[in-house]
């Protein structure tokens, strides 16, 4: 593949008080920056969640007239999903320089609700509203619940995922929970039940954040400050909106899209040095290694109990401290990209898995709805 | 639990008058026989548009279920269960578990349809222990 990731940085994150728009801006800025181009150069532009008209809006606030965008709205895979786009607009010669950007204030402005957002046009506001199920929430508890009716395991599979995000985020001064100290198993279980079998400790932080990735042709990126990050493969898949139409919730979308960007980039799961793996709860990861072929189905809760997820282990996985520690901004996709160009460049300091050169994205939006794999490497 | 008016559509509203005698359909279509649920304006399986509705026998299975602690808006009591049924005919519904302990449940659990009333004279499908009335 010709297109390469030559600028990455996160926005302001935490508790801002800033509006999205100055969240955008702040990352779009600084990832030009990163990338030692002006915002001159942007002719591509693809973001969501900032309005109904995302790009236009966008667009218009940066000063641009990009002849190619894109404003998909596949929650926390859309920005996964922005990579292969973008990637092929670049090749076809559509435009040359593309920032995807997200910018989200949720914790500032208390604009997240548990019941999620409901359209009474929809066949979920007839068939399952009525039953008050929490959304997204309750959708995963329930996969959670099934996979350890199925594979016989405990609540402590799942707690492992978290006990292994919060160390890679004591690691991480940007993290959320940097200073939270350690997690235990034992207090994600004893932590307050929201839809069993998760825990709030098992479910992803309400925060602030953003940030913006730029791409170009690699041709071009080889003459840019930073070592360009190439876009090896990709891969997404698109599921169900309700809860109900999945037929085994044990095999989510994630195992077409990665077989699908594994084989675009001709690797294979054990050629990747770094993981980065939406974790909106815990069981989201757990299926998603599976779904990826990490593991076989049923193993990935005795692999994150392991220790092989966490830091020094052999599969480093969310490596900024993941949605769970570090920063989940309503769609945590973009910064999943963000961490693994940062990885593959070997800018992550305390946190760097050492010679890092292929890593894995994977984006996975609503309620396991929509899944995109982005493989990424090192320029050799 | 007290409901917001449920929503219907020229596609759904034999599905919801059926429930006003207590009767639980799923759509059929006549082309290819397969049975899906929610209702549709066409087949999911063979595109085909011609589709009726089924009375079922009300048994299933619970594939998945949660144990909700904190409502999504005023109304539902907490703690009350959340679950996905298979239909012994093959679609999947959403559901609430009733009549037994939220912490008894568990997956592969048969049950039967019971009706919650509505205050316009449908009924919502909820689902029991199958041994129970």
């Amino acid at each position: 593949m010709t297109v390469a990731i030559v600028g990455a940085a996160e926005s302001d994150l935490g508790v801002t008080g800033k509006s999205i728009l100055t969240l955008q801006a702040q990352g779009i800025t600084r990832a030009l920056a990163d990338a030692g181009l002006s915002l001159s150069d942007v002719d591509g532009l693809a973001t969501a969640g900032l309005s109904r008209f995302s790009t236009a809006q966008l667009a218009e606030y940066l000063g641009l007239e990009p002849s190619w965008s894109d404003s998909t709205f596949a929650g926390g895979s859309a920005f996964e999903m922005y990579v292969a786009r973008a990637v092929q607009a670049i090749e076809a010669g559509q435009c040359s320089t593309v920032v995807i950007s997200y910018g989200s204030n949720q914790r500032s402005a208390r604009s997240r609700s548990l019941g999620g957002v409901q359209e009474a046009h929809i066949p979920q506001a007839q068939f399952e509203d009525p039953y008050a199920p929490l959304f997204p929430l309750s959708y995963y508890a329930m996969a959670a619940q099934r996979y350890l009716h199925s594979y016989g395991g405990g609540r402590e599979w799942l707690a492992e995922v978290a006990v292994a995000a919060r160390e890679w985020a004591l690691l991480n001064p940007k993290a959320f929970r940097h200073e939270a100290g350690p997690l235990t198993v034992e207090e994600v279980l004893a932590a307050k039940p929201v839809s069993s079998p998760l825990t709030v400790a098992d479910c992803c932080l309400v925060t602030d954040g953003g940030g913006a990735i730029v791409l170009t042709s690699l041709e071009r990126a080889r003459d840019l400050p930073k070592p360009p990050v190439v876009v090896l493969g990709y891969g997404e898949s698109t599921t169900n909106a309700s809860m109900t139409a999945v037929d085994d919730l044990l095999r989510p979308g994630s195992f077409a899209s990665g077989q699908t960007a594994f084989r675009m980039s001709g690797l294979n799961p054990s050629d990747v040095d770094v993981l980065e793996v939406y974790d909106s709860f815990t069981i989201t990861v757990l299926l998603t290694l599976e779904g990826l072929g990490f593991c076989k189905p049923g193993e990935a809760g005795e692999l994150a109990a392991s220790g092989r997820i966490r830091p020094g282990g052999d599969l480093p996985l969310n490596t900024s401290g993941g949605g769970l520690s570090y920063n989940h901004p309503g769609m945590f996709g973009l910064l999943l990209l963000i961490e693994a160009v940062r990885q593959v460049r070997g800018e992550c300091g305390e946190r760097q898995v050492p010679d890092a050169e292929i890593a894995l994205a994977h984006g996975t939006g609503g309620i396991f709805s929509t899944h995109a794999t982005v493989l990424l490497g090192a320029d050799r | 639990m007290s409901e917001p008016e449920i929503p219907v559509d020229e596609v759904t509203a034999p599905w919801w008058e059926a429930t006003r005698e207590r009767r639980l359909t799923v759509q059929r279509c006549r082309a290819c026989g397969r049975h899906q649920h929610y209702p549709r304006a066409l087949c999911t399986g063979c595109g085909g548009t011609d589709l009726d509705f089924a009375d079922v026998s009300g048994v299933g299975v619970v594939d998945a279920f949660t144990i909700v602690h904190r409502a999504p808006r005023p109304g539902p009591e907490v703690p009350y269960v959340v679950a996905r049924v298979r239909l012994a005919e093959g679609p999947v519904l959403l559901t609430n578990l009733v009549g037994a302990d939220p912490g008894s449940w568990r997956c592969d659990a048969p049950v039967r349809v019971s009706w919650r009333p509505l205050p316009d004279g449908r009924h919502l499908p909820v689902f029991a222990p199958a041994d129970k009335d």
